[in-house]
């Protein structure tokens, strides 16, 4: 599968969603600021991996796949969490491979410049949640059993038979 | 209170370049990983080292090593909410913030303190 831009995406997102991401991010980095100067960088240092900006963009996304299916009729849909349920997977990857950024980091800023460090770790971070992403899409040990495929698709038909009936019974209500 | 408004400028900065990057990638799942991108750590270490010197940087990368442990149970934690239960992206990611607030307190009591 070929990594692409989707420019179309741009105007998806409205000027306020913006705006919360960049009030998020600036207001987390504050705080972990804070935190480091009245108790200390061990304290601190946590806070550089708080899921600031995650609970708003898996939200966001969920309402767009929302917003998407309502256009094209469906009303009830888990779509919107299913692909916030796949962001969160692209981010455990990504925090694993955060995990070797912040060691290099703390190996590395004693001996060596910022300018040299914090580049090589984000290289570093890019590369190794990259092969994590491709590892889990391509290696046959990431594809479900067929056994454990098929439970999956009992599942969710389940789970729709049910939404569908509630859905139901909520137009005889009316 | 000048530093501060930098802080949070170039914070917010780092941030939205990280989630529009996140925005235009695809497929999803690739596009996914920038949700845990180090943007917040590219700001304020930067900063760390101009205002309290590559030492002080690099005890805030050490703890940041146990917040991204405490991260990956935080999202697959998020995965489990919103894929097998089913629950709203805002109630399973706000509910899974207490889930990575005990994870980085237990690392920190047991390995950092």
């Amino acid at each position: 599968m070929v990594i692409k831009l989707n420019l179309n995406a741009l105007r998806e997102t409205s000027a306020h969603e913006y705006l919360i991401r960049f009030v998020l991010g600036g207001a987390i980095t504050v705080i972990a600021g804070l935190l480091g100067s009245r108790y200390g960088p061990e304290i601190g240092g946590l806070f550089l991996a708080f899921p600031a900006i995650f609970p708003a963009s898996a939200t966001l996304l969920e309402k767009h796949e929302r917003e998407k299916k309502r256009e094209a009729g469906i009303a009830f849909t888990i779509r919107g969490r299913l692909a916030a349920a796949l962001d969160a997977r692209g981010a455990v990857m990504g925090a694993l491979a955060g995990t070797l950024f912040a060691l290099l980091v703390w190996k590395m800023l004693p001996k060596f410049p910022l300018w040299e460090t914090l580049p090589l770790a984000l290289v570093l971070w890019l590369v190794v949640a990259t092969l994590f992403w491709y590892v889990r899409k391509h290696h046959p040990w990431s594809r479900p059993s067929q056994s454990g495929g098929k439970r999956r698709r009992e599942r969710r038909s389940s789970h729709r038979r049910k939404t569908c009936g509630a859905h139901k019974s909520g137009r005889k209500a009316l | 209170m000048l530093q501060m408004a930098l802080r949070f400028l170039i914070g917010g900065a780092a941030v939205s370049l990280f989630a529009l990057l996140a925005d235009l990638l695809r497929p999803k799942g690739f596009a996914g990983l920038f949700g845990a991108a180090p943007s917040v750590a590219l700001a304020t270490l930067t900063l760390a080292v101009i205002s309290d010197g590559p030492g002080y940087a690099a005890t805030e990368a050490r703890s940041m090593v146990a917040g991204e442990i405490a991260l990956v149970v935080y999202a697959a934690a998020c995965v489990y909410l919103l894929a097998i239960r089913h629950m709203k992206a805002a109630q399973s990611t706000l509910l899974a913030l207490s889930i990575w607030g005990g994870a980085a307190s237990a690392l920190y009591l047991w390995v950092l303190k």
